[in-house]
């Protein structure tokens, strides 16, 4: 960020003379603050996963989720800050919920993008506000169809096969790349999401962290619902002997 | 053709259309009270009706709302619910603010002004609000402070027995004794044996409270059920 | 010939001016700022009958959506599971009723997306649409039905109605419409020879209601659905059930 200081980073409605609007990427720093999240495509359905940060022993387990149901058919993951994906999650319900009553069937995982993704966007034009500080992660099964979209903080979104967001999005996305996401189903990719959480995880820097997994698949209905205990339990433990399994190979070539 | 004839055209009409939606409804039952020296009883008939079709036979319609007062209600049920809903959020309220009870004279003033607010649609409820005040006690209609109080489909029915057995008007001889709480009970109970008698929208059973400082006693009565 | 000292006729006498449109001169003065309201329902649907028994709430409504005398519509479910313990009967007005479902289960919806394990419960449901009823009315434009809400709360039957005007009440037997007249006092009479059926037993007072309310009731079908909410069977609305019928009695063949 050469040009930070330079006058033009105070309103999200002026450029710089290089053509950047410093007030979202300033909102990128802040989803790049926060702790990794995952969405994952199989072949039956998307696997969402991502990695809670604990900032203090004092909390209770299982609050500020990460990961929200926007509808019964889609699931809504997100990174950064999570007084503002909470308005995201409000605005996305709604839409959600405004588009059943208009027309009678659950809105297109599409749709429910462009919307939100337009909201996004329009709190990037304005020196009035600020831009949302979170990126996130849309998910549902429509049709047999696994859909997933990500938003960032500028209102820009993409479908993927599989996305990455958050601290170590980049090890993330290099981990990801290396499965085979045509060929796997949800219950292989639980696994590997977990896997791929707990190795991205910075034990250094960051000491506590909680595990969360949703779908929305075949196996769920179609629904997207955390998923099973058991599956929760088996994907951890998976998760934790490939972590040691990894540390002893360390030292195996030591 | 006349030049004075206008046309008329309808869809041009901006004339105001009638409604014929009636928003009340007469759902019936009566509310009979007795003050005595340190007591009150108050029934109130459990049948909910409309027209020739009773809805339920035991409702109850008399409504504590502290614990020396009872508000009965009889007429349009739908107000009666609202009315006694939004009354029970003020005396929650009013507790909580003031950390104390309302008491019953308070609870009549704050009646009478919510019953006022709704003055151009109003409520179409007959309400009797009984209680102890701070000496002994008291019995209040909506207003003003009486001891015997009756509202209800069967009110113009009862009043002069209540008038001649609790106010001893035409009476001969008399008597200068208080009033029991055995006898209000039992007058209460006749009047409203006599009023199921002739009125339809009274029957099923009576639901009673006896207050006194002790707090509300519950007691219920049969009526006939036809 | 021509009077030629008179004006001549106007032209364009009593006109809008260019681009505007005509005004009737009758009409200035008539109000325009008013709301008009639906006052009648349109497509109606008739009785519910609905009867607690002693381990759950046995709904049944039939299919038929009528148009005034018309029988229009032969297929308007209006038993409705709202979610684990709760079903949902309408008569009354179709439309209404269409649009009251919608916002039901948007509500549902909404719940389920908090994911808290809160599920609504009956006694809710019948308190919120009394006041949306009550709200309705209050402002002159009433949802034009009966409906009737049962379920299971805390281990407890419940059994309730609201109508248009936001009266409501609970009782063992609740039935509306015509089904007031004709089914109640039957069901009435036989809860007193018989205060606690059992569901068979109540599916059966239920289903000869159904009966005698298609032999009598100009509006119903033979057609129709019958909901059962049970403490230890769960929910499970079924149908199309057919009224069994006899016309031998009848003189017309």
């Amino acid at each position: 960020m050469s040009s930070i200081g330079t006058g033009y980073d105070l309103s999200a409605s002026q450029f710089s003379p290089d053509g950047r609007v410093f007030q979202v990427e300033y909102a990128m720093k802040a989803v790049e603050n926060s702790g990794t999240v995952i969405g994952l495509k199989g072949t039956d359905g998307i696997v969402l996963a991502a990695e809670k940060l604990i900032l203090s022993k004092l909390h209770e387990t299982g609050t500020n989720k990460r990961i929200f149901n926007i509808d019964k058919h889609i699931g809504m993951a997100f990174s950064g800050l999570i007084a503002d994906a909470r308005q995201i999650v409000e605005i996305a319900r709604k839409e959600a919920s405004n588009y059943r009553l208009q027309y009678g069937v659950n809105i297109p995982l599409k749709y429910l993008n462009d919307r939100v993704s337009m909201y996004m966007h329009a709190y990037t034009l304005y020196s009035a506000v600020r831009p949302y500080g979170c990126s996130v992660i849309l998910a549902s099964y429509e049709e047999n169809e696994p859909v997933m979209y990500l938003i960032d903080p500028s209102g820009v979104s993409y479908g993927y096969h599989g996305c990455a967001t958050g601290k170590a999005k980049q090890s993330a996305k290099t981990e990801i790349e290396k499965l085979k996401l045509g060929n796997l189903s949800c219950k292989e990719l639980v696994k590997e999401a977990a896997k791929i959480i707990y190795l991205v995880h910075d034990e250094l820097k960051d000491k506590n962290f909680e595990l969360e997994l949703s779908w929305v698949c075949k196996e769920s209905n179609g629904y997207h619902v955390k998923v099973p205990d058991s599956v929760f339990a088996e994907a951890e433990k998976a998760a934790k002997q490939a972590m040691e399994a990894d540390s002893e190979s360390d030292t195996d070539d030591m | 053709m006349s030049l004075l004839a206008r046309p008329h055209y309808p869809d041009y009409s901006t004339a105001p259309v009638q409604h014929q939606f009636y928003p009340y409804a007469d759902n019936g039952g009566s509310v009979v009270a007795i003050a005595g020296d340190d007591f009150v009883v108050i029934g109130a008939d459990t049948r909910l009706s409309a027209g020739f079709s009773i809805y339920t036979r035991n409702q109850n319609k008399l409504f504590p709302l502290a614990k020396t007062t009872v508000l009965g209600c009889s007429g349009c049920w739908c107000d009666t619910l609202t009315l006694t809903r939004i009354l029970k959020s003020r005396m929650q309220m009013y507790a909580q603010e003031h950390n104390k009870t309302m008491s019953t004279t308070a609870c009549a003033q704050m009646l009478s002004t919510m019953l006022y607010y709704k003055r151009f649609f109003p409520y179409s409820i007959s309400n009797v609000l009984v209680g102890l005040d701070n000496e002994a006690t008291t019995l209040s209609g909506t207003a003003k402070r009486r001891f015997t109080k009756l509202g209800g489909s069967a009110g113009a029915l009862l009043q002069p027995l209540l008038d001649n057995q609790i106010g001893q008007k035409n009476m001969e001889i008399v008597s200068k004794e208080p009033l029991s709480q055995e006898k209000a009970l039992k007058i209460l109970k006749d009047v409203f044996i006599s009023a199921a008698e002739r009125d339809i929208y009274t029957g099923d059973s009576v639901f009673i409270n006896i207050i006194t400082k002790d707090g509300i006693q519950e007691d219920k009565f049969e009526l006939r059920k036809d | 010939m021509f009077d030629i000292t008179a004006p001549a006729p106007p032209l364009w006498s009593n006109g809008p001016s260019p681009g505007a449109f005509y005004n009737f001169p009758s009409l200035q003065s008539a109000p325009s700022d008013f709301v008009t309201h639906s006052q009648a329902p349109v497509t109606t649907a008739t009785s519910i009958v609905a009867v607690a028994y002693n381990n759950g709430v046995i709904i049944a409504g039939d299919l038929l959506g009528s148009y005034g005398s018309l029988a229009r519509y032969r297929n308007c479910p209006r038993i409705l599971k709202v979610n684990d313990n709760i079903i949902l009967g309408a008569g009354g007005d179709y439309g209404d009723f269409q649009y009251i479902k919608d916002f039901v289960q948007e509500k549902i919806v909404s719940e389920e997306c908090l994911d808290d394990g809160v599920k609504l419960k009956p006694k809710s449901l019948y308190c919120w649409l009394t006041r949306i009823m009550y709200q309705r009315r209050s402002k002159f434009d009433p949802f034009w039905n009966n409906l009737v809400v049962g379920g299971i709360q805390d281990g407890n039957v419940f059994l309730g109605t609201v109508d248009k005007l936001g009266t409501a009440y609970t009782d063992k037997i609740i039935c509306t419409g015509y089904g007031a007249h004709i089914a109640t006092p039957m069901l009435r009479d036989a809860l007193d020879r018989n205060p606690n059926p059992s569901q068979a037993e109540a599916r059966r007072l239920v289903e000869k209601s159904m009966e005698v309310l298609f032999y009598r009731d100009a509006r119903s079908y033979s057609k129709y659905l019958i909901g059962v909410i049970d403490k230890d069977e769960g929910i499970k609305i079924e149908g199309p059930v057919e009224v069994p019928t006899n016309w031998e009695i009848a003189n017309f063949k």
